[in-house]
């Protein structure tokens, strides 16, 4: 059992209240996941500018100096926010890919949470409640977002071990349920050169779709083929830089409920999840099918793609 | 009537409150409000009472009933009516996954559509679905009849048993040793009486009826320990 939470903004006055609005919802699902939390915020502009955020055990001997040392190794001018263990470096648009290969000789011990140019992952092993408040995530604003809270049941409660997971720039993943064929499909993405590193499931998860993506492959066509690959249980809930997206595998034990209204719409694993929105007496609430990939975002109209 | 307020009782208080209700009791009509998708609500019921819960459910609302009717003014989550022995379930919207399952006996009426797996092991309950189902429903389902006035999803009544199934529109496919069965008048006569039961619009003879083959391991003789 894991918690899924999502929210995608359609009325951009709701924007500054992101944050609590996810926070709440989050704190919901804490009976389906208190091991550990995560959330992955968009902000709406980027302003020119990308995002990568570190996390580490020691923050206050890993981040020191931290933005001059990313600065002089990318050439390039290297802002850092630290929030708790994790520390948001905000770099020149486009140094994304040099700055990641320099971190690991930088200080091998820090891990990117996430990359991208709106996209901000936080997690942590602990309550939700209690991560949330060690981000603060209830301050932060955004145009959508997606939360997990986590029970173990493949790998053991770690940082690394919490979702979301980042795929690829912009794009993060979160997943209640459990993946059975993880271990023959990591040795198969190792052995392509994708690097994972946790004995997690979700993680593999993640890697395939990346893998994937390099390949040429939209992350629509990835999750389609994840219904073929992947083999487990599944409600996969995708972040990407404009909105989201949620698939079911075709057995679909895992829970799901949508809600939609004029101003948003919503994801939980969970109707509870969704009871404090506003209007959610009246919204459009519904469960999304089996087998069927989902996209929200806010450049085009909802799409909606059976599988073959 | 009575209101019983989520916002303001704990759910085991709820729960304990609709318990003390014997089979004699005056306060017949009860009503739940701000029920916000909680879990559990109105479950182990034992007497002739009518409880509506104004709102939606979360996981088994009304499991276990006996005798009493609960209405549902909204949506039900996963397992609504889970081992219902006897009474009367309705629900104004749609039902999650494994609704009815495992069911003795009773009535549980869909208005809206079920998910997956509606009817899973039943074992004498009675479900009307005035909309659609989803995939697996019936699956080794053994006695009671399962009524559908919409489709059905994939893999139908897959290892049924003696469970009736009634599917006025399309069925997407059969599970395993699950076939169509001619209608009989008998058969039609249970479906005016179900479908009457539940405010059903539909008419028997549109139906098509649906049953065990009897072909799997477990029909062989043979195989008998």
């Amino acid at each position: 059992m894991c918690g899924i939470v999502g929210l995608f903004l359609k009325d951009k006055s709701l924007e500054p209240e992101l944050g609590s609005m996810l926070t709440k919802m989050l704190v919901t699902m804490t009976d389906r996941g208190p091991d550990s939390a995560g959330i992955a915020i968009y902000s709406n502009d980027s302003m020119g500018k990308s995002k990568i955020v570190l996390q580490s055990d020691t923050p206050e001997i890993d981040f020191a100096g931290l933005d001059t040392a990313l600065g002089n190794a990318i050439g390039a001018p290297v802002t850092m926010k630290i929030a708790n263990t994790h520390a948001v470096m905000t770099l020149p648009e486009g140094t994304i890919e040099n700055a990641r290969a320099v971190i690991a000789d930088i200080n091998p011990a820090l891990r990117i949470m996430s990359r991208g140019d709106t996209l901000e992952i936080y997690k942590e092993v602990g309550l939700p409640k209690d991560v949330a408040a060690r981000f603060e995530i209830e301050q932060m604003s955004g145009s959508h977002g997606i939360g997990h809270t986590r029970m173990a049941t493949e790998s053991a409660v770690t940082t690394m071990g919490a979702h979301p997971f980042n795929t690829g720039n912009d794009q993060c993943l979160v997943h209640n349920g459990s993946l059975s064929n993880h271990a023959s499909l990591r040795r198969k993405l190792r052995r392509q050169g994708i690097h994972i590193e946790t004995e997690n499931d979700t993680e593999v998860g993640a890697a395939y779709l990346t893998w994937q993506m390099q390949n040429g492959a939209t992350l629509g066509e990835a999750l389609q083929s994840s219904l073929d690959d992947l083999d487990g249980f599944f409600t996969f809930v995708v972040g990407t830089k404009d909105g989201f997206g949620v698939v079911r595998d075709p057995i679909a034990c895992k829970p799901a409920v949508m809600a939609e209204t004029d101003q948003y719409v919503a994801f939980g694993s969970e109707y509870r999840a969704l009871v404090d929105l506003p209007g959610i007496e009246t919204a459009r609430v519904w469960e999304p099918e089996p087998a069927t990939v989902y996209f929200w975002n806010h450049s085009t109209k909802p799409s909606k793609e059976k599988a073959a | 009537m009575q209101t019983l307020d989520m916002a303001e009782i704990a759910l085991r208080d709820l729960n304990e409150t609709l318990h003390a209700q014997a089979e004699n009791t005056n306060q017949t009509a009860w009503e739940i409000v701000n029920p916000k998708g909680a879990h559990a609500i109105a479950c182990g019921l034992d007497a002739p009472i009518e409880v509506t819960v104004k709102g939606h459910t979360g996981y088994y609302c009304g499991g276990m009933n006996k005798q009493a009717t609960i209405n549902i003014k909204g949506s039900a989550g996963p397992g609504v009516a889970e081992n219902m022995m006897s009474g009367t379930v309705v629900i104004d919207g749609d039902a999650s996954q494994y609704a009815g399952a495992t069911g003795h006996g009773g009535l549980l009426v869909i208005k809206g559509n079920a998910s997956s797996r509606c009817g899973i092991s039943m074992k004498g309950i009675d479900i009307v679905v005035h909309g659609n189902i989803g995939h697996m429903s019936a699956f080794m389902a053994q006695s009671g009849n399962l009524v559908v006035c919409g489709d059905a999803g994939d893999a139908l009544g897959d290892s049924l048993y003696e469970a009736r199934l009634f599917v006025r529109g399309s069925v997407k496919s059969l599970g395993a040793d699950c076939m169509e069965k001619e209608m009989r008048p008998e058969h039609l006569e249970i479906l005016a009486d179900l479908l009457e039961k539940a405010g059903a619009d539909a008419k028997p003879e549109e139906f098509k009826r649906y049953g065990s083959a009897r072909e799997l391991y477990t029909f062989k003789i043979d195989n008998a320990y």
